[in-house]
Formats: C-alpha cells, structure tokens, sequence
C-alpha cells in the first residue's frame, strides 16, 4: 500500500534463556515493538531467523504461527485490548475456545487465573466497567491461561497510574518467578525496569545498543533503598 | 474452533449490533419470503390444474374409435402403415370386452348415445341422451350435483344437466343476466317422472340384436316409451372430452345398453355387412394410472383402432408449469440476490468495525481458519434466522393472496379453491437456500477478515 520500506528491527542478535526477565528499552521508533511482534509471532522477519522453544517463526506457516501465538506466547498490551463486547471471564476463556478446551473446563481454567490476578469477584463485569488496573490484570489472566513458557508484554504499564503500575509488575515478576516463565517487556520507564528485570537491552533505530545483564540484582540493592 | 462455541460467538457478534444485523436478517427473509410465495402459488396452481384434470377423467382415459368411422379422431401420422379402414377391425362387443381384459385397464364402457324426445309435463323436449357408467360417480362433475347418482347401473333412472332442466322448467336465462341457481331449478324437478321415446332396432327375424345369422338390410324400428325418474341435476357436463356431441341427459349405462336403441352410427352400419353383435363408435378406457396410458395405448393401437388420450395435453401442462415454476422461483430468487449483497455489506462494516477485535482474536492465538470460520457462522446464522422467519412470512403472504382469491371469486359466485400449497420440502429447501446464499455471500468478507494483518489490525484505533 505505498509502503516505503523501513528497517524496524535491523541486524540485532540476541538470546534469552528461559526464565529470564528481561525489558526491551528504546524511544518509540526503536523497533522494540517491532522485535516484541516477531518473537509474539504476530510478525514475520524479512530475513534472519527467531528461535523460540527450538522452532524458527520464520519458517513457520500462518496456521502454525497461530498456535504459536496460542500455546507458547502470552501477551499484554498498553491498551489492554479486551474484547468490549465480552465480560470478564469470557475474555479470559477465548483463547481457550480456539485451543478447543471443553467449556466446563474452560470455566474453571477462566477462574483460577482469575484468582490468580486478584480478581475473582468481577467475572462478569465488561471491560469498560473495570479500571485500567483491573483491566491489565484481566488481560493478563487472559495471557497466562494457556500456560505459556513466554510472556510479552508491550508497555503493560504505559496507560496506568504508578501504584497500579507497580501492582501489574509485581504480579508479572510473580509469575516469572514463581511459574518459571520466560518475560520480555517493552518499556521506555528505565528507572521502572531496572526494578525488575534482570537484564536490560536498549534498542535505537532498530539497531541493538546495549546489553546490561544482572540488573535487577544492583538495582534492587541501589533502587529500593 | 468447536461448532458449539462458534455459533455462540456468532450469535453474541450480531447481538452486538443487533440493528443493522436485523435489517440484513429482514432483507434475506423478504428474498426468501418472495421465493416462498411465488413457488407456493405455483405449486398451488399446479395442483389445482392437475386435481380437476385427474378427477374429470381426462388423465386416465383413452378414448377409442375404430378406422372404419370416418368420423374419428385421425391422427394420420400414426395411421401410415395402418391397414387400410375397411379392413381394420369392428369395434363391437368382443373388441370391447378384450380391451377391458387387458393389464392396466380399470374398464372400457362403450358410448351410447343418442337424439331422442323426452315428455315432460306433457311437453315434448328433444335432446341427446347418453349412458354414463357406475364409475362416473367419482368424477367431479358430479361434486355439485343436486339430488342423487343413480341407485344402480340399471334403474330407470336420469340425471339431466342443469340447462335442460331449466328448459324443462321453461326458464332459461336471458344472455347477460345472471345463471339460474341450481338447487332453484332442482327443487321441483328432483323425483319426478318423465318419458323418454326411443327406437328399438329390430331385426326382420325376430327378436332384437340377437341374431346369428340373416341379412342386416332388413330389419325395422320398433318405437318404445320409458318412464324415467328424475335423481339428479348436475351442473357440469361430465362429457367435456366429447365437444359438440354432449348429452343433456344421462342414463345408467347398463340400462342404455338393455334398450338396444339406435346408434347415430348404425345407419352406416347398415351399409357394411356387419355382424348382429353390437358396434360401438366409441369406447371409452380407463386406466388405473395415468402413466400407464401410453402402454395401454399402444396396446389398443395394436389391435388395430385409433386411440385418442390427452397425455400429450398432460405432458406439454407438466411443462407448462415447470417452466412457471422456474420463472417464479428466479422471480423470487432476485429479491434474495439482493439481500445477498445485504449480507456482504453488513460483514464488510463488520470487518472495518471488528479490525482490532480481529487483531486481538489473532494475537490471543486465533488461526486464519477460526476468523474465517467466525464470520462464515455469522454469514450462516442470519441466513438461518432470515430462512425461518422468511418461509413464515411467505407462507403468510401466500395464505393472504388464497384468501383474497377465494373472497373474489366467492363474489363471481364460484367455488373457493385451494390455490397456494407450502409443500414441506419447500419449507425445508428455502431455509437451506436462504443458509447456502448467505454463506456464499459470507465468502469474502470471511476470507477479507481472516487475511487481517494483526500488527496493523491492533494499531489501527
């Protein structure tokens, strides 16, 4: 459509083991929403390859990219993006819906991960009743059900408040920590990241700039003092 | 994604925007309604046309007549290696009685008939006077008859048709004014007496047309009277095959036949060295099913006599209403192409409306398929809804149209008819259909969503 070709994401080499959590840093325009697409699988890589879990993306048909997308990847977004027309609970149970979950098991599956995130008396709200920070909580319930090895999250704090923004991280380092999931977030909040994660990657002009592993280890000490 | 969950989704999407989904869903109903109406008016019609015909006796009735008759219906492209007329056989009594033996024939009755003089109320009436068998009682000339068939196929009884009645009666209708009621005319008539004068062929020997052997230009006409009783009065001639020829007054065929009277063919007859067995002009055969005429038919032809049968008419009717019913039913399938692109509208709004639901529905793990899929079941569930409440809403119209029929012709003083007929395999049908087209039309818009790029679909606000 007129497109002129823009490198988003260009020449960068980078490798995440499992369980680390690690924040993709950069002003926008920095291809770190643009790496977070082709690892989610929501993107493809002109050239070079993405390696999750032993499997290139890039290689990958459309329908297996999906499943990629339904059983290995979980996402968060700024915007939440919950569906409106849905409640709670039937936001949270749809990824299961098309991973073909019996409905009762479904069910159960919604609630816990809804108790998981602390929100087990709101199943049958709709979105728009909610607040920011129950609506991140709920999408992030919608991300985990699934049980997914990977959890991206593009700027899961961007539209909240700090308090409520401190409660989702801590609910995301909860999982990273307690479930042993892989994390990779996209943020411009160093000063939030370094809280967090353990390793910090800066990307500028779709080009990698930094790399700063044990993070979270100097920053705890440095950070919460 | 599972059949169950996806209806689900489906019908909570169109409840969504539960206006424009109805109107889409109103728009398939009226095309469907329209197919519905129009077919079941035609099927109605064809029903109508083929019940008369069946029950005048016209599908299942082969009239025969023999090559000598110059009189006889000719058709001269079978007729081309025919023998010759003066060689071909006699249609008597033993033809007659063979013929009714053969396999699918219900009976073969000869045609008696004749001109004769009736007294009535010391009146003389001269008129045509035809025997009509026993099974003519189901015929549905008959279905407004005043009065009564006749008690046996001998009685003396008549049954006289309703414009010589009226003549009996010395009220015949003014041109233009309105037709006398039957049941008027019936009143005193039905029960009555009146006296038919006939000639009895009798030949010079002796007794009447027994004889075995003696010369058949010698014979005389002895004159008898009959007191008949008057049963019925019917309205409808049930001798409509027969044009010019038709009798005013029926008599039980058996007692026609007792009667020996003169045939108008026997003046021919006389020409001919015919045998004393009674000849008959006319034959008439019914058959069990009309599909059997052909064979039966055929069968006859072999014997050597012409065969007439309306089968042709029947055939070139059945096309008649096929080709109605295609008309109707692409009359009827325009308005559902219409709502057809309805539907492709109303998925095409969709799609832009749902682009970031589409993208998160992807991003949450959802395959091309299941997007497709989605919107394919929505395409499906407002044709299903469209097909119900269409064939409810064409059944309703083509009741309003039968009604409004039957008060018209009630005001012509007709019988009311059964002109619209919803078969169940129309009901059926229209509602697949209604389905199919909406999925069809489902088709891009379907495929439109499921090729949504997700990344542009989720920044697009």
């Amino acid at each position: 459509m007129g497109e002129s070709l823009i490198r988003a994401v260009d020449g960068i080499s980078i490798r995440v083991p499992a369980g680390e959590f690690l924040a993709l840093l950069g002003t926008s325009g920095s291809g770190k929403s643009s790496l977070l697409n082709l690892i989610a699988g929501l993107d493809r890589p002109t050239s070079g390859a993405v390696v999750v879990e032993g499997k290139d993306l890039a290689a990958l048909s459309r329908a297996e990219l999906a499943q990629h997308r339904l059983r290995t990847v979980g996402m968060v977004f700024q915007s939440f993006n919950l569906i409106p027309s849905m409640t709670v609970i039937e936001n949270v149970e749809l990824p299961l819906r098309f991973a073909e979950v019996e409905r009762s098991r479904r069910d159960s599956l919604a609630r816990e991960a809804l108790e998981r995130v602390g929100l087990g008396k709101r199943l049958d709200h709709r979105p728009t009743e909610l607040s920011g920070g129950e609506q991140q909580r709920t999408a992030l319930a919608r991300a985990l059900i699934n049980q997914p090895k990977l959890l991206l999250a593009d700027e899961p704090t961007g539209n909240l408040d700090s308090r409520t923004g401190t409660e989702i991280m801590n609910l995301i380092r909860e999982f990273n920590e307690s479930l042993g999931m892989t994390v990779v977030m996209v943020t411009h909040e160093r000063a939030l990241a370094e809280r967090y994660v353990q390793r910090l990657i800066f990307l500028a002009d779709g080009k990698l700039v930094d790399d700063q592993a044990n993070v979270a280890v100097t920053a705890a000490q440095g950070g919460r003092a | 994604m599972k059949a169950y969950d996806l209806a689900e989704l489906a019908v909570r999407n169109l409840r969504e925007s539960i206006l424009r989904n109805s109107l889409t869903t109103v728009g398939i109903s009226v095309g469907v309604a329209s197919l519905v109406a129009m077919l079941s008016l035609g099927i109605g019609l064809q029903q109508l046309a083929t019940r008369r015909l069946v029950k005048s006796g016209l599908f299942d009735t082969v009239v025969v007549t023999s090559r000598r008759d110059l009189r006889n219906f000719n058709r001269s492209d079978d007729d081309n290696n025919a023998p010759a007329p003066a060689e071909s056989p006699a249609l008597d009594e033993p033809a007659r009685a063979k013929i009714s033996q053969m396999a699918n024939v219900v009976e073969a009755y000869p045609d008696l008939r004749f001109i004769t003089s009736f007294t009535f109320d010391s009146k003389p009436h001269l008129t045509m006077v035809a025997g009509i068998p026993a099974s003519y009682k189901n015929n549905d000339a008959f279905e407004g008859m005043q009065g009564s068939f006749f008690s046996s196929d001998i009685a003396p009884e008549v049954i006289l048709q309703k414009a010589f009645a009226a003549e009996l009666l010395g009220k015949t209708a003014k041109p233009g004014s309105d037709e006398i009621a039957i049941a008027e005319i019936a009143k005193p008539l039905l029960g009555k007496e009146m006296t038919m004068r006939y000639s009895e062929r009798v030949d010079a020997s002796g007794s009447a047309s027994d004889g075995v052997t003696g010369d058949t230009s010698t014979y005389s006409i002895q004159s008898h009277e009959l007191q008949l009783k008057i049963v019925g009065i019917t309205d409808l001639d049930p001798d409509s095959m027969r044009g010019s020829a038709r009798a005013r007054v029926l008599l039980p065929l058996n007692l026609m036949a007792s009667l020996h009277a003169i045939q108008p063919t026997a003046l021919r007859d006389t020409t001919q060295a015919a045998s004393r067995v009674p000849t008959y002009s006319t034959v008439s055969v019914r058959v069990k099913n009309p599909t059997q005429i052909q064979s039966v038919e055929d069968a006859i032809k072999k014997m050597g006599f012409n065969t007439f049968s309306m089968l042709d008419a029947t055939r070139s009717l059945r096309k008649f209403f096929a080709i109605v019913d295609v008309f109707l039913g692409v009359f009827g399938s325009l308005a559902l192409a219409v709502a057809s692109i309805g539907i492709v509208n109303t998925l095409v709004m969709a799609i832009l409306e749902r682009r970031r639901e589409i993208g998160i529905m992807k991003a949450i793990g959802a395959s091309d398929v299941d997007v497709k899929k989605l919107f394919f079941a929505e395409a499906g569930v407002m044709g299903l809804f469209g097909g119900i409440l269409g064939v409810a809403l064409g059944w309703t119209i083509g009741r309003v149209i039968n009604v409004g029929t039957n008060v018209y012709l009630k005001q012509q003083s007709m019988a009311p008819e059964q002109i619209w007929f919803v078969p169940w395999w129309l009901v059926g049908g229209a509602i697949v259909f209604a389905i199919v087209v909406s999925l069809l039309s489902g088709l891009y818009p379907a495929s439109r969503a499921a090729r949504l790029d997700p990344v542009q679909a989720l920044r697009y606000e």
